[in-house]
Formats: C-alpha cells, sequence, structure tokens
C-alpha cells in the first residue's frame, strides 16, 4: 500500500499545481508548484516524508527512463536534422558546457564557508 | 497469411508492445551503464533512443504509434518533478545556507546557458524557428515545450533538443568540473542540475544524495526561471540576430 499512497500523494500535489497554474495564470509550470506545494507540507508534517521516501528514491533513480520516449522523436526531425544538425549540435554542446562551467564557478565563489574544501 | 506477422500487425498498432519495448530497451541500456560502472559517457538514455528509433524505422512505424504506448512512461515526468521535494526537503539545512550563492549562480547559469545557445545557432545560420526552439534547452521536457510554443520555437524539436541536452549535460559534468578543479558535490549537482535537468539529476543520484538533492533543486529552479526570464529575453536576442 505504501507505494501507493505515495503515489496518489505526487499525482495530487501535481493535480493541485497544475491547477493553480492554470487558474491563477501563473508563470510557474504546474509540476514545479505542486513540488513547492509538496516541500511545505512535508515542513509542516515529517511523517510525510517516511511515506513517500522509497516511491520517490524509486522515481528518481529512473528519471532519465523518463526522457527516452520524447527522445525518440528525433525520428521526426529528420529532414530538419540534415539540414541544421551541425547548428543545433554545436550550439548544445558548447551552450551546455559553458552553462555547467559558468554555474559551479559562480557557486563556488560565492559559498562563504568553503565548501568546497572538503 | 503468414501467421506470424498477422500477430506483428495486430501487436504494432497496440500500446502494449512499444511500451514494454520503451522499459525493455532502457533496461538493457541501464545493464551497460551499470557494466561500464556508470561511466558518465555510456548514456542510457541515448543508447535507449538509438535502439528505438532504429527499430521503429526499420519496421516503418510512426512516431505517433509508438508515442501511444510510451506517453504512460512520459507522463510520469510530472509526479517525477513533484518527488523532487523528498531530497530537497533532506537537505534543507544545507540548501539554507547556500541560498544567495545558488541563487546567483541559478541566474547567471540560466541566461548564458540560454544566450549561448541562441548565438551560436544563429552563428552557424539555423534558422529563426530553430534558434527559438533552443531557448529552453536546459529544461525538462514538458516546462521547454511549453516555453519554446509562446517564443515561436516547434514544441517537438525543443522536446528532442532538451533530450540531447540532457544526455550532453550527464555526459560531460564530470569532465567540466574536473577541470575545473570543482570538488563539492552539493556545487557539481547544483550545476548538473540546471543544465542537464532531469538527466543531469539521474546522473548526480548515481554519485550521491547530497549531489541528487542540489540536482533537483536546480531543475526545479531553472524551470522556474527560464519560464520567467525566456518570453521576455529569447525574442530580444533573437531581434538583435535578424
Amino acid at each position: 500500500m505504501a507505494i501507493l499512497h505515495a503515489l496518489a500523494l505526487l499525482l495530487a500535489f501535481q493535480l493541485i499545481g497544475e491547477a493553480a497554474t492554470f487558474a491563477l495564470a501563473l508563470p510557474v509550470p504546474g509540476p514545479v508548484l505542486g513540488m513547492t506545494l509538496l516541500l511545505v507540507a512535508v515542513a509542516l508534517r515529517r511523517d510525510l516524508l517516511a511515506r513517500l521516501k522509497s516511491t520517490s528514491s524509486t522515481l528518481l533513480m529512473h528519471l532519465s527512463l523518463l526522457f527516452v520516449p520524447a527522445g525518440v522523436g528525433v525520428m521526426v526531425h529528420g529532414a530538419r536534422l540534415a539540414a541544421e544538425g551541425l547548428a543545433i549540435v554545436v550550439a548544445i554542446v558548447v551552450s551546455t558546457v559553458l552553462a555547467l562551467a559558468a554555474t559551479a564557478l559562480t557557486v563556488r565563489a560565492l559559498l562563504r564557508d568553503d565548501e568546497d574544501s572538503r | 497469411m503468414n501467421p506470424v506477422a498477422d500477430v506483428w500487425v495486430y501487436l504494432a498498432a497496440s500500446p502494449l508492445l512499444w511500451l514494454t519495448l520503451t522499459l525493455v530497451a532502457y533496461i538493457g541500456a541501464f545493464a551497460l551503464y551499470d557494466k561500464s560502472r556508470f561511466n558518465p559517457l555510456v548514456n542510457p538514455v541515448a543508447i535507449s533512443v538509438v535502439l528505438l528509433t532504429g527499430l521503429l524505422v526499420a519496421t516503418g512505424t510512426p512516431y505517433a504509434t509508438y508515442f501511444e504506448g510510451a506517453q504512460f512512461v512520459h507522463f510520469l515526468l510530472g509526479p517525477a518533478t513533484v518527488a523532487l521535494a523528498v531530497p530537497l526537503a533532506e537537505q534543507m539545512p544545507k540548501l539554507r545556507r547556500a541560498w544567495f550563492a545558488l541563487t546567483v549562480g541559478l541566474l547567471v547559469g540560466v541566461v548564458v546557458a540560454m544566450v549561448s545557445a541562441l548565438a551560436i545557432a544563429w552563428l552557424l545560420g539555423a534558422s529563426p524557428a530553430t534558434i527559438a526552439s533552443l531557448a529552453p534547452k536546459s529544461v525538462t521536457t514538458p516546462v521547454a515545450m511549453g516555453i519554446s510554443e509562446k517564443i515561436g520555437g516547434i514544441p517537438s524539436l525543443t522536446a528532442v533538443i532538451v533530450v540531447l541536452t540532457g544526455i550532453v549535460g550527464a555526459a560531460l559534468g564530470r569532465f567540466v568540473f574536473d577541470a575545473l578543479g570543482v570538488k563539492s558535490r552539493a556545487v557539481r549537482g547544483f550545476a548538473i542540475g540546471l543544465a542537464g535537468h532531469g538527466q543531469g539529476v539521474a546522473r548526480a543520484f548515481v554519485v550521491s544524495e547530497e549531489a541528487g538533492a542540489f540536482a533537483g533543486l536546480a531543475m526545479g529552479l531553472t524551470a522556474l526561471a527560464t519560464a520567467l526570464i525566456a518570453p521576455w529575453l529569447a525574442p530580444r536576442v533573437i531581434a538583435l540576430m535578424l
């Protein structure tokens, strides 16, 4: 039953998130709002954490799997990729490396208590 | 008629076959990843996508038929995003101490990811629709597709770009951080979650719970920040180029 409760809880928070972003026309994505609300709920009721733990770990451990269906969509864009594939791939690789580096260096520089020395 | 062919025709049109094959392809790819001792270059998403695309093309199956089955997996992206609240709650004391550094890092990372992608694609002669499709590339799929539509991109192309970005981020993160001498698991996790969204998060969880929690936080915040910034910034950057 644990997995059933956990799944229902996750779906309920996503539902609240989606409903609220739609009704209030918020720029926040529904699941992200759901995550934020669940974070608040867990802070108020610590016992929720134990209930969610094993199901959320399972979902997050295989988070990669969930991207496979969208990735297979590459087959629909054959023509565009033949024409612009190089530009797309170079843009993705270079900008991703720059984003990794810029983020890591900024956060490290600003962390006061030298956590990076561990 | 050949009975095997009959069964194939029947199954190929049903969601069950493609849902099952999606899981089987991923399990096979993950076994290779495991066998490589989680080498970041042996990316399970890339391997699964190649296997499944090859099979679909070889059997002449349209993507829409495939997605009818695979949508059940795709759907779980929503609840999985909500589930990130759990590791976040567990790492709260650490996150609180670092909030200022993380906020500035978030803004720098989001702007660098977006503007550099737009500029490079433009320099290499990509079309305006392709350039716009690249803007939300570091945001998790469902959110990125929504942003893409808003700014004149092609949502389904954005979905592919997002997955490719996640593959690149998860594969190259380690090498970028090692080259820069960034050792903290929290910092590495945050950066890989920002640049590589859910796939960066999955990669970070392979390394440690702490890195995973920071990556999850970064993924959520990047989706939020890009949803706020992209509709304003991307059209202005694109207008400068054209």
